[in-house]
Protein backbone atom coordinates (compact mmCIF):
# COMPACT_ATOMS: atom_id res chain seq x y z
CA UNK A 1 0.00 0.00 0.00
CA UNK A 2 3.18 2.37 0.60
CA UNK A 3 3.60 4.74 -1.94
CA UNK A 4 7.14 5.08 -2.80
CA UNK A 5 8.76 8.25 -2.89
CA UNK A 6 9.81 8.65 -6.31
CA UNK A 7 6.04 8.64 -7.17
CA UNK A 8 4.87 10.56 -4.45
CA UNK A 9 7.67 13.53 -5.79
CA UNK A 10 6.85 13.01 -9.58
CA UNK A 11 3.20 12.92 -9.09
CA UNK A 12 2.93 16.00 -6.81
CA UNK A 13 5.86 17.72 -8.77
CA UNK A 14 4.69 16.80 -12.66
CA UNK A 15 1.90 14.76 -13.20
CA UNK A 16 -0.80 16.59 -10.66
CA UNK A 17 1.24 19.96 -10.40
CA UNK A 18 -0.61 22.09 -7.63
CA UNK A 19 -1.13 24.99 -9.86
CA UNK A 20 -1.62 23.84 -13.33
CA UNK A 21 -3.22 20.80 -12.65
CA UNK A 22 -5.14 20.95 -9.67
CA UNK A 23 -6.09 24.63 -9.50
CA UNK A 24 -4.50 25.63 -6.45
CA UNK A 25 -2.79 28.68 -5.13
CA UNK A 26 -4.25 30.74 -8.18
CA UNK A 27 -4.78 33.96 -6.54
CA UNK A 28 -0.53 34.53 -6.47
CA UNK A 29 -0.49 32.52 -9.62
CA UNK A 30 -2.23 35.05 -11.24
CA UNK A 31 -1.72 38.04 -9.65
CA UNK A 32 2.20 37.04 -8.82
CA UNK A 33 3.68 36.33 -12.08
CA UNK A 34 3.71 39.70 -14.05
CA UNK A 35 7.62 39.73 -12.94
CA UNK A 36 10.40 37.04 -12.92
CA UNK A 37 12.17 38.53 -9.94
CA UNK A 38 8.96 39.09 -8.01
CA UNK A 39 8.07 35.78 -8.52
CA UNK A 40 10.74 33.32 -7.71
CA UNK A 41 10.76 34.83 -4.91
CA UNK A 42 7.41 34.54 -3.72
CA UNK A 43 7.41 31.21 -5.17
CA UNK A 44 10.69 30.17 -2.63
CA UNK A 45 8.88 31.84 0.66
CA UNK A 46 5.71 29.85 -0.30
CA UNK A 47 8.04 26.64 -0.58
CA UNK A 48 9.77 27.19 2.72
CA UNK A 49 6.39 27.70 4.65
CA UNK A 50 4.79 24.79 3.06
CA UNK A 51 7.56 22.45 3.69
CA UNK A 52 7.35 23.78 7.24
CA UNK A 53 4.13 23.74 7.84
CA UNK A 54 3.40 20.35 6.43
CA UNK A 55 6.09 19.02 8.77
CA UNK A 56 4.50 20.71 11.91
CA UNK A 57 0.62 19.50 11.04
CA UNK A 58 2.08 15.62 10.26
CA UNK A 59 3.02 16.05 14.18
CA UNK A 60 -0.18 17.84 15.33
CA UNK A 61 -2.55 15.77 13.33
CA UNK A 62 -1.14 12.57 15.10
CA UNK A 63 -2.01 14.39 18.22
CA UNK A 64 -5.31 15.39 16.79
CA UNK A 65 -5.66 11.74 15.95
CA UNK A 66 -4.64 10.76 19.49
CA UNK A 67 -7.26 13.24 21.81
CA UNK A 68 -9.82 12.11 18.97
CA UNK A 69 -10.16 15.87 17.87
CA UNK A 70 -10.38 15.49 14.21
CA UNK A 71 -13.29 18.23 13.93
CA UNK A 72 -10.21 20.75 14.87
CA UNK A 73 -8.24 19.98 11.77
CA UNK A 74 -9.09 22.90 10.05
CA UNK A 75 -8.55 25.55 12.39
CA UNK A 76 -5.36 23.73 13.74
CA UNK A 77 -4.02 23.66 10.34
CA UNK A 78 -5.04 27.21 9.37
CA UNK A 79 -3.35 28.36 13.08
CA UNK A 80 -0.20 26.53 12.20
CA UNK A 81 0.14 28.14 8.71
CA UNK A 82 -0.63 31.56 10.16
CA UNK A 83 2.40 31.36 12.18
CA UNK A 84 4.32 29.96 10.05
CA UNK A 85 4.13 32.86 7.70
CA UNK A 86 4.53 34.87 10.93
CA UNK A 87 8.01 33.44 11.59
CA UNK A 88 9.14 33.67 7.72
CA UNK A 89 7.91 37.15 7.82
CA UNK A 90 10.52 37.90 10.58
CA UNK A 91 12.78 35.82 8.95
CA UNK A 92 12.87 37.68 5.76
CA UNK A 93 12.95 41.15 8.11
CA UNK A 94 15.87 40.37 9.78
CA UNK A 95 17.85 38.93 7.02
CA UNK A 96 17.14 40.92 3.72
CA UNK A 97 14.88 44.14 4.28
CA UNK A 98 15.23 44.80 0.61
CA UNK A 99 13.47 41.47 0.06
CA UNK A 100 10.81 42.30 2.75
CA UNK A 101 9.49 45.39 1.12
CA UNK A 102 9.76 43.80 -2.37
CA UNK A 103 7.42 41.27 -1.58
CA UNK A 104 4.70 43.60 0.91
CA UNK A 105 1.57 42.63 1.17
CA UNK A 106 1.69 39.35 -0.60
CA UNK A 107 3.74 37.90 2.64
CA UNK A 108 1.19 38.20 5.22
CA UNK A 109 -1.58 36.84 2.54
CA UNK A 110 0.71 33.67 2.06
CA UNK A 111 -1.98 32.53 4.41
CA UNK A 112 -4.57 32.44 2.40
CA UNK A 113 -3.02 30.45 -0.27
CA UNK A 114 -4.94 27.36 -1.10
CA UNK A 115 -1.99 25.44 -1.91
CA UNK A 116 -0.10 25.95 1.53
CA UNK A 117 -3.39 24.48 3.13
CA UNK A 118 -3.57 21.70 0.66
CA UNK A 119 -0.53 19.74 1.44
CA UNK A 120 -1.52 19.33 5.17
CA UNK A 121 -5.41 18.41 4.14
CA UNK A 122 -3.82 16.12 1.74
CA UNK A 123 -1.55 13.98 2.93
CA UNK A 124 -3.67 13.61 5.87
CA UNK A 125 -6.17 12.41 3.53
CA UNK A 126 -3.71 9.91 1.90
CA UNK A 127 -2.28 8.76 5.43
CA UNK A 128 1.49 9.81 4.62
CA UNK A 129 3.78 9.15 7.07
CA UNK A 130 6.32 11.79 8.07
CA UNK A 131 8.76 11.00 5.08
CA UNK A 132 6.45 11.08 2.70
CA UNK A 133 4.56 14.04 3.96
CA UNK A 134 8.01 16.22 3.62
CA UNK A 135 8.87 14.67 -0.06
CA UNK A 136 4.96 15.15 -0.63
CA UNK A 137 5.64 18.91 0.47
CA UNK A 138 8.87 19.51 -0.92
CA UNK A 139 7.92 18.35 -4.59
CA UNK A 140 3.99 19.86 -4.43
CA UNK A 141 5.68 23.80 -3.69
CA UNK A 142 8.46 22.81 -6.15
CA UNK A 143 6.07 22.54 -8.98
CA UNK A 144 4.11 25.24 -7.15
CA UNK A 145 7.31 27.19 -7.55
CA UNK A 146 8.39 26.00 -11.12
CA UNK A 147 4.68 27.23 -12.67
CA UNK A 148 5.81 30.64 -11.08
CA UNK A 149 8.78 31.06 -12.92
CA UNK A 150 7.45 29.67 -15.99
CA UNK A 151 4.67 31.71 -16.37
CA UNK A 152 6.28 35.18 -15.32
CA UNK A 153 8.73 34.17 -18.00
CA UNK A 154 6.57 33.67 -21.04
CA UNK A 155 4.25 37.03 -19.22
CA UNK A 156 7.61 39.38 -19.50
CA UNK A 157 7.80 38.18 -23.34
CA UNK A 158 4.21 38.93 -23.89
CA UNK A 159 4.49 42.29 -22.51
CA UNK A 160 6.24 43.49 -25.44
CA UNK A 161 3.93 42.02 -27.83
CA UNK A 162 1.44 44.15 -29.39
CA UNK A 163 -1.67 42.28 -27.78
CA UNK A 164 -5.48 43.48 -28.17
CA UNK A 165 -6.35 46.09 -25.56
CA UNK A 166 -9.12 43.96 -24.40
CA UNK A 167 -7.23 41.46 -24.03
CA UNK A 168 -4.94 42.26 -21.71
CA UNK A 169 -4.78 41.67 -17.93
CA UNK A 170 -6.29 38.17 -16.52
CA UNK A 171 -7.23 37.16 -19.58
CA UNK A 172 -4.53 37.07 -21.16
CA UNK A 173 -2.96 35.60 -18.25
CA UNK A 174 -5.44 33.15 -18.12
CA UNK A 175 -5.00 32.20 -21.55
CA UNK A 176 -0.99 31.72 -20.87
CA UNK A 177 -2.00 29.44 -18.18
CA UNK A 178 -4.08 26.98 -20.15
CA UNK A 179 -1.38 26.61 -22.71
CA UNK A 180 1.18 25.94 -19.85
CA UNK A 181 -1.66 23.48 -18.13
CA UNK A 182 -2.05 22.07 -21.83
CA UNK A 183 1.91 21.65 -21.63
CA UNK A 184 1.67 19.65 -18.40
CA UNK A 185 -0.96 17.32 -19.63
CA UNK A 186 1.83 15.36 -21.60
CA UNK A 187 3.13 14.33 -17.92
CA UNK A 188 -0.18 12.52 -17.06
CA UNK A 189 0.89 9.18 -18.62
CA UNK A 190 4.07 9.08 -16.17
CA UNK A 191 1.65 8.09 -13.39
CA UNK A 192 1.30 4.33 -14.97
CA UNK A 193 4.97 3.26 -14.89
CA UNK A 194 5.24 4.21 -11.22
CA UNK B 1 -5.33 41.43 -3.32
CA UNK B 2 -8.19 42.71 -4.74
CA UNK B 3 -6.27 45.45 -5.36
CA UNK B 4 -3.59 43.57 -6.66
CA UNK B 5 -5.81 41.71 -8.86
CA UNK B 6 -8.81 43.45 -9.92
CA UNK B 7 -8.24 44.77 -13.46
CA UNK B 8 -11.05 47.44 -12.89
CA UNK B 9 -9.97 49.05 -9.95
CA UNK B 10 -12.14 51.88 -10.96
CA UNK B 11 -15.25 50.00 -10.22
CA UNK B 12 -14.58 49.90 -6.76
CA UNK B 13 -15.55 53.14 -5.64
CA UNK B 14 -19.65 52.45 -6.78
CA UNK B 15 -19.32 50.08 -3.70
CA UNK B 16 -20.48 52.28 -0.80
CA UNK B 17 -23.52 53.79 -2.21
CA UNK B 18 -25.44 50.50 -3.69
CA UNK B 19 -27.36 47.63 -2.43
CA UNK B 20 -25.10 45.40 -0.92
CA UNK B 21 -26.76 42.38 -2.50
CA UNK B 22 -27.17 43.46 -5.57
CA UNK B 23 -23.33 45.03 -5.61
CA UNK B 24 -22.21 41.55 -4.87
CA UNK B 25 -24.32 39.49 -7.16
CA UNK B 26 -23.72 41.45 -10.44
CA UNK B 27 -21.60 45.29 -9.81
CA UNK B 28 -19.02 43.57 -7.39
CA UNK B 29 -19.45 39.70 -9.17
CA UNK B 30 -16.34 38.03 -7.67
CA UNK B 31 -15.43 36.17 -10.25
CA UNK B 32 -16.17 37.72 -13.41
CA UNK B 33 -15.42 41.44 -11.86
CA UNK B 34 -12.71 40.88 -8.64
CA UNK B 35 -11.15 38.04 -9.84
CA UNK B 36 -11.03 36.34 -6.61
CA UNK B 37 -11.76 32.90 -5.57
CA UNK B 38 -10.21 31.50 -8.25
CA UNK B 39 -9.46 28.17 -6.84
CA UNK B 40 -12.22 26.63 -6.57
CA UNK B 41 -13.72 28.55 -9.86
CA UNK B 42 -11.65 26.65 -11.86
CA UNK B 43 -11.45 23.63 -10.20
CA UNK B 44 -14.98 22.31 -9.34
CA UNK B 45 -16.89 23.43 -12.12
CA UNK B 46 -16.49 20.59 -14.38
CA UNK B 47 -20.02 20.01 -14.05
CA UNK B 48 -23.25 21.70 -13.30
CA UNK B 49 -24.20 20.22 -10.19
CA UNK B 50 -20.94 20.31 -8.40
CA UNK B 51 -20.36 24.00 -9.36
CA UNK B 52 -23.68 25.05 -8.04
CA UNK B 53 -22.99 23.02 -5.02
CA UNK B 54 -19.21 24.38 -4.47
CA UNK B 55 -21.40 28.35 -4.99
CA UNK B 56 -23.98 27.23 -2.09
CA UNK B 57 -21.08 26.11 0.45
CA UNK B 58 -19.50 29.28 -0.08
CA UNK B 59 -22.48 31.48 -0.06
CA UNK B 60 -23.36 29.72 3.01
CA UNK B 61 -19.80 30.19 4.87
CA UNK B 62 -19.50 34.14 3.59
CA UNK B 63 -23.36 34.41 5.11
CA UNK B 64 -22.37 32.99 8.61
CA UNK B 65 -18.79 34.43 8.68
CA UNK B 66 -19.93 37.96 7.63
CA UNK B 67 -23.05 37.99 10.52
CA UNK B 68 -20.37 37.10 12.96
CA UNK B 69 -17.64 39.23 12.18
CA UNK B 70 -19.85 41.91 12.26
CA UNK B 71 -21.79 41.08 15.54
CA UNK B 72 -17.89 40.99 17.09
CA UNK B 73 -16.24 44.09 15.22
CA UNK B 74 -16.57 46.33 17.85
CA UNK B 75 -14.67 43.53 20.49
CA UNK B 76 -12.03 42.54 17.97
CA UNK B 77 -8.73 44.71 18.63
CA UNK B 78 -7.03 45.92 15.02
CA UNK B 79 -4.17 44.01 15.52
CA UNK B 80 -5.28 40.41 15.94
CA UNK B 81 -8.27 40.84 13.48
CA UNK B 82 -7.14 39.10 10.78
CA UNK B 83 -6.33 35.77 13.10
CA UNK B 84 -9.95 36.44 14.28
CA UNK B 85 -11.46 36.99 11.22
CA UNK B 86 -10.07 33.35 10.19
CA UNK B 87 -10.85 31.42 13.19
CA UNK B 88 -14.10 32.35 12.65
CA UNK B 89 -14.52 31.12 8.91
CA UNK B 90 -12.50 28.17 9.75
CA UNK B 91 -15.66 27.63 11.94
CA UNK B 92 -18.26 27.90 9.85
CA UNK B 93 -16.47 25.76 7.14
CA UNK B 94 -15.94 23.35 9.76
CA UNK B 95 -19.65 23.17 9.99
CA UNK B 96 -19.94 23.46 6.15
CA UNK B 97 -17.97 20.44 5.63
CA UNK B 98 -20.30 18.04 8.27
CA UNK B 99 -22.99 19.35 6.65
CA UNK B 100 -22.66 18.70 2.84
CA UNK B 101 -21.26 15.21 4.41
CA UNK B 102 -24.86 14.73 5.97
CA UNK B 103 -26.70 15.65 3.08
CA UNK B 104 -25.26 14.36 -0.11
CA UNK B 105 -22.04 11.72 0.70
CA UNK B 106 -21.70 11.89 -3.38
CA UNK B 107 -20.79 15.89 -3.82
CA UNK B 108 -19.39 15.27 -0.85
CA UNK B 109 -16.74 12.88 -2.80
CA UNK B 110 -16.72 15.22 -5.57
CA UNK B 111 -15.95 18.71 -3.85
CA UNK B 112 -13.26 16.24 -2.21
CA UNK B 113 -10.90 18.44 -0.48
CA UNK B 114 -12.07 22.12 -1.76
CA UNK B 115 -14.67 22.37 0.78
CA UNK B 116 -11.85 22.42 3.35
CA UNK B 117 -10.47 24.69 1.37
CA UNK B 118 -12.94 27.37 1.48
CA UNK B 119 -11.24 28.46 4.34
CA UNK B 120 -8.49 29.68 2.07
CA UNK B 121 -10.92 31.40 -0.62
CA UNK B 122 -9.74 34.87 -0.73
CA UNK B 123 -13.09 36.07 -1.19
CA UNK B 124 -14.53 35.30 2.41
CA UNK B 125 -11.32 37.15 3.88
CA UNK B 126 -11.78 39.80 1.46
CA UNK B 127 -15.62 40.51 2.31
CA UNK B 128 -14.72 40.34 6.22
CA UNK B 129 -11.92 42.93 5.49
CA UNK B 130 -13.85 45.31 3.43
CA UNK B 131 -17.05 45.17 4.84
CA UNK B 132 -18.04 43.32 7.40
CA UNK B 133 -15.80 44.69 10.10
CA UNK B 134 -16.62 47.71 9.75
CA UNK B 135 -20.51 47.73 8.79
CA UNK B 136 -23.63 46.58 11.07
CA UNK B 137 -24.82 43.00 11.19
CA UNK B 138 -27.97 43.16 8.53
CA UNK B 139 -26.20 44.64 5.59
CA UNK B 140 -23.04 42.66 6.14
CA UNK B 141 -25.42 39.22 5.76
CA UNK B 142 -26.91 40.44 2.64
CA UNK B 143 -23.33 41.53 1.54
CA UNK B 144 -22.48 38.07 1.83
CA UNK B 145 -25.52 36.58 0.47
CA UNK B 146 -25.25 38.61 -2.56
CA UNK B 147 -21.55 38.06 -2.95
CA UNK B 148 -22.36 34.22 -2.51
CA UNK B 149 -25.16 33.69 -4.67
CA UNK B 150 -22.82 36.27 -7.31
CA UNK B 151 -19.82 33.61 -6.55
CA UNK B 152 -22.23 30.57 -7.26
CA UNK B 153 -23.88 32.12 -10.46
CA UNK B 154 -20.25 32.63 -11.95
CA UNK B 155 -19.33 28.74 -10.95
CA UNK B 156 -22.36 27.73 -12.35
CA UNK B 157 -21.67 29.97 -15.89
CA UNK B 158 -18.68 28.33 -16.13
CA UNK B 159 -19.94 24.88 -15.13
CA UNK B 160 -22.39 25.13 -18.02
CA UNK B 161 -19.79 26.08 -20.84
CA UNK B 162 -17.38 23.28 -19.53
CA UNK B 163 -20.49 20.35 -18.97
CA UNK B 164 -22.16 21.20 -22.60
CA UNK B 165 -18.88 21.38 -24.68
CA UNK B 166 -16.94 18.84 -22.53
CA UNK B 167 -19.37 15.68 -22.08
CA UNK B 168 -22.54 16.83 -24.51
CA UNK B 169 -24.85 17.15 -20.86
CA UNK B 170 -26.65 19.66 -19.15
CA UNK B 171 -27.04 18.35 -15.51
CA UNK B 172 -26.13 14.96 -16.24
CA UNK B 173 -28.83 14.64 -19.22
CA UNK B 174 -27.64 14.40 -22.71
CA UNK B 175 -28.36 17.29 -24.67
CA UNK B 176 -27.06 16.00 -28.09
CA UNK B 177 -27.07 13.09 -30.07
CA UNK B 178 -25.19 9.85 -30.42
CA UNK B 179 -23.21 11.30 -32.93
CA UNK B 180 -21.74 14.43 -30.72
CA UNK B 181 -18.03 13.77 -30.15
CA UNK B 182 -17.26 15.43 -26.52
CA UNK B 183 -15.24 17.98 -26.34
CA UNK B 184 -13.07 16.09 -23.09
CA UNK B 185 -10.48 18.81 -22.81
CA UNK B 186 -12.92 21.45 -21.60
CA UNK B 187 -13.33 18.68 -18.77
CA UNK B 188 -9.18 18.97 -18.35
CA UNK B 189 -7.60 21.75 -16.54
CA UNK B 190 -6.55 23.44 -19.60
CA UNK B 191 -10.44 24.26 -20.48
CA UNK B 192 -11.12 25.61 -17.25
CA UNK B 193 -8.52 28.47 -17.72
CA UNK B 194 -9.91 29.15 -21.13
CA UNK B 195 -13.33 28.81 -20.26
CA UNK B 196 -12.85 31.58 -17.53
CA UNK B 197 -10.81 33.81 -19.93
CA UNK B 198 -13.54 33.49 -22.83
CA UNK B 199 -15.93 34.69 -20.57
CA UNK B 200 -13.12 37.19 -18.99
CA UNK B 201 -13.11 38.44 -22.35
CA UNK B 202 -17.16 38.17 -23.11
CA UNK B 203 -17.90 40.26 -19.55
CA UNK B 204 -15.25 42.67 -20.35
CA UNK B 205 -16.38 43.64 -23.86
CA UNK B 206 -19.94 43.88 -23.27
CA UNK B 207 -18.79 46.57 -20.64
CA UNK B 208 -17.24 48.20 -23.07
CA UNK B 209 -19.78 48.64 -25.00
CA UNK B 210 -22.68 49.49 -22.87
CA UNK B 211 -19.87 52.52 -21.45
CA UNK B 212 -19.44 53.39 -25.52
CA UNK B 213 -23.04 52.77 -26.80
CA UNK B 214 -23.10 56.77 -25.99
CA UNK B 215 -20.28 57.72 -28.17
CA UNK B 216 -20.80 55.18 -30.75
CA UNK B 217 -17.57 53.84 -31.20
CA UNK B 218 -17.25 51.03 -33.60
CA UNK B 219 -16.62 47.78 -31.85
CA UNK B 220 -15.33 46.05 -34.19
CA UNK B 221 -11.54 47.38 -32.36
CA UNK B 222 -12.82 44.36 -29.72
CA UNK B 223 -12.69 41.41 -32.02
CA UNK B 224 -9.22 40.11 -32.18
CA UNK B 225 -9.41 39.65 -28.77
CA UNK B 226 -11.81 37.05 -29.17
CA UNK B 227 -9.72 35.53 -31.74
CA UNK B 228 -6.91 35.16 -29.55
CA UNK B 229 -9.29 33.19 -26.31
CA UNK B 230 -11.15 31.01 -29.08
Amino acid sequence: MRESLTHIFVDAFLINNFVLCVFLGMCSFLGLSAKFSTAWRMGVSVMFVIIVSAVLSWETNVLLVRFHAEYLRIIVYIVIIAATVQLTEMFIRKKSPALFRELGVYLPLITTNCAVLAVPLFQTSRNYDLLQSTVFAIAASGGYCAALILLSLVRERTDLGDIPRLAKGTALTLVLASILSLAFMGFAGMGNGG
Amino acid sequence: MSEALSCHPSESKSEVMDNPFVNGLWKQNPVFVQVLGMCPTLAITNSVRNAFAMGLATTFVLFCSNGMISAIRKLVPKQVRIATYIAVIATSVTVVDYLVKAISIDVYKALGAYIPLIVANCIILERAEAFAGKKPVIPSMLDGLGMGLGFAFALTCLGTIREVLGAGTFLGFPLFGKNFEPWVLFLLPPGGFISLAIWLLTFTLWRERKAKRAAAVQPAKSLPAMEVAS
